[in-house]
């Protein structure tokens, strides 16, 4: 988890993305830091996000995009 | 039919009282039928594209339901007898074939709205690339149909499929359902372009008559005609004036051509839309909204989070993401980030992907080198903008001024303007000559465009100005009234029941009696002159 | 109880309705042309469904006869009743649906047609459509006239609902329109168009040769539904072709008439050939250079041929019955005064500006 809210916090520092929850919802985030997100996720954790697996449920927090890191890492 | 016909408001009239006197499982199939009569109506040879379309969509998303129902079978049968290396193994086999049925797919509808569509532009350029090699021999032009509505339902039939392949929108089973989400007539002569799991659930449920949500669709509908009509009608001869004649037409005029097609283009776009999402919404259906007063935006992102918001996120959804998260692009990004260094390395994939979307994003508009080159302006602008975000964060870290009132009116100002520069490509006759006037819109500038017989020289009378001030005005009470307060129809609803009932009158004969339609008064036609 | 809610549910929409459908009604009063000051002859065939008496003469045509023949003069001097019909460019179609629609309103003894229109096969102006159309009461024959008449850019409800037509005189509106938007002046008399300046003749191009001189097949079809229709109702129907130097009535076309005229026992005039007869000067009775006949002019050929009329049908001397003589004593006023009216501004204008 450390990690990617390293990640994170570099992107937009202003964020507290422990609390946050409506990152998507709310426009704090949008398609340009999702890619950078995504490359950054893929160095880290040799996770790819499939296109698909973009949508708001899975972006919308911290937690919500390490439990899609973790889910990915199983399969 | 066009929305303004006659024929097309009898067509609604129609479709509207047998919507809701058939039996209720009656209604989605009768909307069905009603669709194609539409189409047929506009033409029947139409018909047959759409057909294909949705047969072919048809076929490949059962394909697809089924082999993903066979792995999950595969795999429920075999579960704790195969390995995780072949279970993987077997799922990458599987994601291939549906892979290949995919890329079918789409090829084969995006082949005819390429055909269609792109065959004449493939042509001149070929020409042109042969005159330039001082070649004898040039190919001549084909004579081909464009369906009515081809791209906007090409891009929501392939949404779809894709949904399908993601497993983000299961099957539909019943072909004649998927049928009606392809062709929904109100959708077809401009979209927006809906998803499948947005639109389907309301489109095939029962509704019964429910009078607020009749009136509120009626609202939306008149509004709509007022702004197509009432505006965008009337101010449309006076922008043709000055871009159909750049040679007289120069400097000052060029801006106010400029403005007028920012207004006529607003107008006519959300209120087409507004007719459309209307005529839904009396029936009960639901259609996503296209936009968000678009003119109010401070910056391009945001305004193309307003503008054609269906298109936007179809391009971010099924080009931008896939083509920026594909595997080669994230090798990509780790080589120029290892190479360009970490901040400017970071964004190749990016604006790459965003290249690929504002180029095909130009395409989509219209096959000719002006919707490209207007695409690639946007992207350029954009991308300019995201170079200097540090640059604006520092300025506004040091000025407070992004919280002042004036300073927001500034941004909204620019954005505009810079939105309706970028779109004269979409007004003059080529690449070359839209440069040639933006150029000249400051090199030749005077006030001389801004006088009372500039104006007046338009085709335009001083009443139609009035008339226009006046609608300007209106259109911005209620959009800044809708960004503070929310809907105004909820605030009509709320206030005494008779202002209902004034407000939707007051609006129908404002569309009848300024609407710009028909053959227009003209005294002097009357006047008997020979016998 | 339930029932009640129902009604009062349905009320208020209904009573939205009536008030809409109310303001659209006062909104196409008010943006219709009204022909007042300009143009009247938009505002004749209106002008008909306000006559208290019946007529046993009905014109129906073109400008050769609405402002060639004079009622009040057929009157005054035979004591004949007549109405004239006519309308700016009246095709033949037209006439036959106007023919049509006096008929709901009483049966004359004769009708007289001017043949002038049917050299046209064709809807010709959408403006001149309008003037004639826009007048008639609703009835199927107005719908007759509409479907006959339309040209390819005209739409049926712009007919039957003429605010979706006018609705663009918003920015024209004058005091004229807010005036008249429920009465309106008379401007004819009995459809007869006064002018009573002159000018007179001057040369006009030699008629163009056309390539085929056969008159149109909808023209006659008209021509003959209009036969029959008089022959259905015991009524005589009489052709004529008023004096005028343009347009050109060619005698190919003339021929057709004859003949057409011969073969079902009509009477035609052609009062081009018979000028001197009438007396027709043109140095002196047209206003517009041998085209279309004044007062003068007018008065000659009524004369000349209401001698033909009371000689040949068994019409009633209506100078003897004093309902028509109060009736047409006002009319007789109206018409003189306009008369003198109209000179006294030749004289101080030198021209004809209000009429």
């Amino acid at each position: 988890m450390e990690p990617l809210l390293e990640i994170l916090k570099n992107l937009h520092p202003e964020i507290d993305f422990n609390t946050c929850e409506t990152l998507i919802d709310d426009g704090l985030i949008d398609s340009f830091d999702i890619v950078t997100i995504i490359s950054e996720i893929n160095e880290e954790y040799d996770v790819v996000i499939p296109a698909e697996e973009i949508v708001p449920d899975n972006f919308n927090s911290a937690k919500a995009l390490y439990d899609l890191v973790t889910r990915l890492e199983d399969e | 039919m066009l929305f303004t016909d006659y024929s097309f408001i009898g067509f609604l009239a129609v479709v509207f009282l047998l919507y809701y006197t058939l039996p209720k499982k009656w209604q989605w199939p009768f909307l069905l039928v009603a669709s194609y009569v539409f189409y047929f109506i506009a033409s029947p040879s139409y018909v047959v594209f759409i057909l294909a379309t949705t047969i072919s969509t048809y076929l490949v998303s059962l394909k697809l339901d089924q082999l993903e129902t066979r792995q999950k079978e595969y795999l429920k049968a075999h579960k704790g007898e195969i390995s995780r290396e072949e279970k993987k193994e077997y799922k990458a086999g599987v994601r291939a074939r549906k892979w290949k049925w995919l890329l079918l797919c789409l090829f084969f509808n995006l082949g005819i709205l390429a055909v269609l569509k792109y065959t004449n532009f493939t042509i001149a350029n070929i020409n042109g690339i042969l005159e330039a090699f001082h070649s004898d021999g040039t190919l001549s032009f084909v004579d081909l149909v464009l369906p009515m509505g081809i791209s906007f339902y090409t891009f929501q039939t392939m949404g779809y499929i894709i949904d399908v392949y993601r497993g983000t929108s299961s099957a539909e089973k019943n072909p004649f359902k998927l049928a009606l989400f392809v062709s929904f007539f109100p959708q077809l002569v401009q979209g927006p372009i809906s998803r499948f799991n947005d639109l389907a659930k309301s489109l095939f449920e029962i509704h019964y008559f429910d009078p607020k949500v009749v009136s509120y669709g009626l609202y939306r509908i008149m509004w709509g005609y007022f702004k197509k009509m009432v505006v965008a009608d009337r101010i449309l001869p006076a922008v043709n004036t000055i871009i159909q004649n750049p040679d007289t037409y120069q400097g000052g005029f060029v801006f106010v051509g400029m403005m007028f097609y920012a207004f006529e283009l607003y107008a006519d776009f959300t209120g087409g839309i507004d007719i459309t999402i209307g005529i839904a919404q009396t029936m009960g259906i639901t259609v996503t909204e296209n936009f968000r007063r678009p003119y109010f935006s401070k910056n391009i992102k945001e305004y193309w989070k307003r503008w054609h918001i269906t298109m936007g996120t179809w391009f971010t959804d099924y080009i931008f993401y896939p083509i920026s998260v594909c595997k080669p692009m994230l090798k990509l990004s780790k080589f120029s980030r290892s190479r360009l260094g970490e901040q400017i390395g970071k964004r190749v994939p990016v604006y790459l992907s965003s290249f690929v979307v504002w180029f095909t994003t130009g395409i989509w508009h219209g096959a000719s080198w002006n919707f490209i080159v207007w695409g690639l302006m946007n992207f350029v602008v954009i991308m300019i903008s995201e170079e200097f975000e540090p640059l604006y964060r520092k300025f506004h870290a040091r000025f407070h001024v992004k919280d002042k009132a004036w300073y927001g009116v500034f941004e909204i100002v620019r954005t505009v303007l810079l939105m309706s520069a970028i779109r004269m490509f979409d007004c003059y006759r080529d690449v070359p000559l839209t440069f040639k006037m933006f150029g000249n819109m400051f090199t030749n500038f005077d006030l001389s465009a801004f006088t009372a017989e500039a104006f007046l020289g338009l085709g335009l009378s001083a009443a139609d100005y009035v008339l226009l001030l006046i609608c300007l005005i209106v259109i911005l009470a209620v959009s800044i009234t809708e960004e503070r307060k929310g809907s105004v129809r909820d605030l009509i609803f709320r206030a005494p029941a008779a202002w209902k009932y004034v407000a939707f009158g007051g609006l129908v004969l404002v569309v009848i009696v300024f609407g710009a339609y028909g053959i227009g008064y003209d005294q002097s036609q009357f006047i008997y002159n020979q016998f | 109880m339930k029932r009640k809610i129902n009604v009062k549910r349905a009320a208020v929409p209904a009573v939205f309705l009536v008030i809409m459908l109310v303001l659209l009604y006062l909104l196409q009063r008010l943006l219709m042309p009204k022909y007042m000051s300009d143009i009247p002859e938009g505002a004749m065939v209106e002008e008909y469904y306000r006559e208290t008496t019946d007529h046993e003469v009905i014109f129906v045509g073109d400008c050769e006869v609405y402002e060639n023949f004079s009622p009040i003069k057929f009157y005054e001097d035979y004591g004949i009743t007549s109405y004239i019909r006519g309308s700016a460019q009246q095709l033949t179609w037209q006439s036959y649906y106007l023919l049509e629609d006096t008929l709901r309103y009483e049966t004359p003894k004769v009708v007289v047609f001017n043949v002038l229109a049917m050299k046209y096969n064709e809807p010709q102006s959408e403006a001149y459509n309008r003037m004639t159309i826009d007048g008639m009461k609703m009835s199927s024959s107005k719908i007759g006239a509409i479907q006959a008449s339309m040209t390819e850019e005209e739409h049926m409800l712009d007919y039957i609902f003429p605010i979706l037509r006018y609705h663009s005189r918003w920015s024209d509106l004058s005091s004229e329109d807010f005036e008249y938007m429920f009465h309106k002046d008379k401007v004819s008399h009995n459809g007869y168009y006064m002018r009573v300046d002159t000018r007179p003749v001057d040369d006009f191009p030699e008629p163009e040769k056309l390539s085929d001189y056969t008159l149109g097949d909808k023209a006659m079809e008209y021509l003959d539904k209009m036969r029959v229709l008089c022959e259905e109702n015991g009524i005589e129907l009489v052709l004529v072709k008023s004096p005028s130097l343009y347009p050109h009535w060619y005698d190919e076309w003339d021929e057709q008439i004859v003949e057409y005229a011969d073969k079902y026992g009509l009477d035609y005039f052609n009062y081009e050939k018979l000028t001197d007869e009438v007396g027709i000067d043109y140095n002196t009775d047209t206003y517009d250079a041998g085209l279309h006949l004044n007062l003068s002019g007018a008065e000659k050929l009524s004369e000349y041929f209401g001698k033909y009329l009371t000689e040949t049908y068994d019409l009633t001397d209506y100078r003897e019955d004093p309902e028509y003589a109060a009736v047409y004593q006002e009319k007789i006023e109206f018409y003189h005064e306009m008369e003198e009216a109209q000179y006294e501004e030749l004289e101080e204008y030198g021209e004809i500006i209000s009429y």
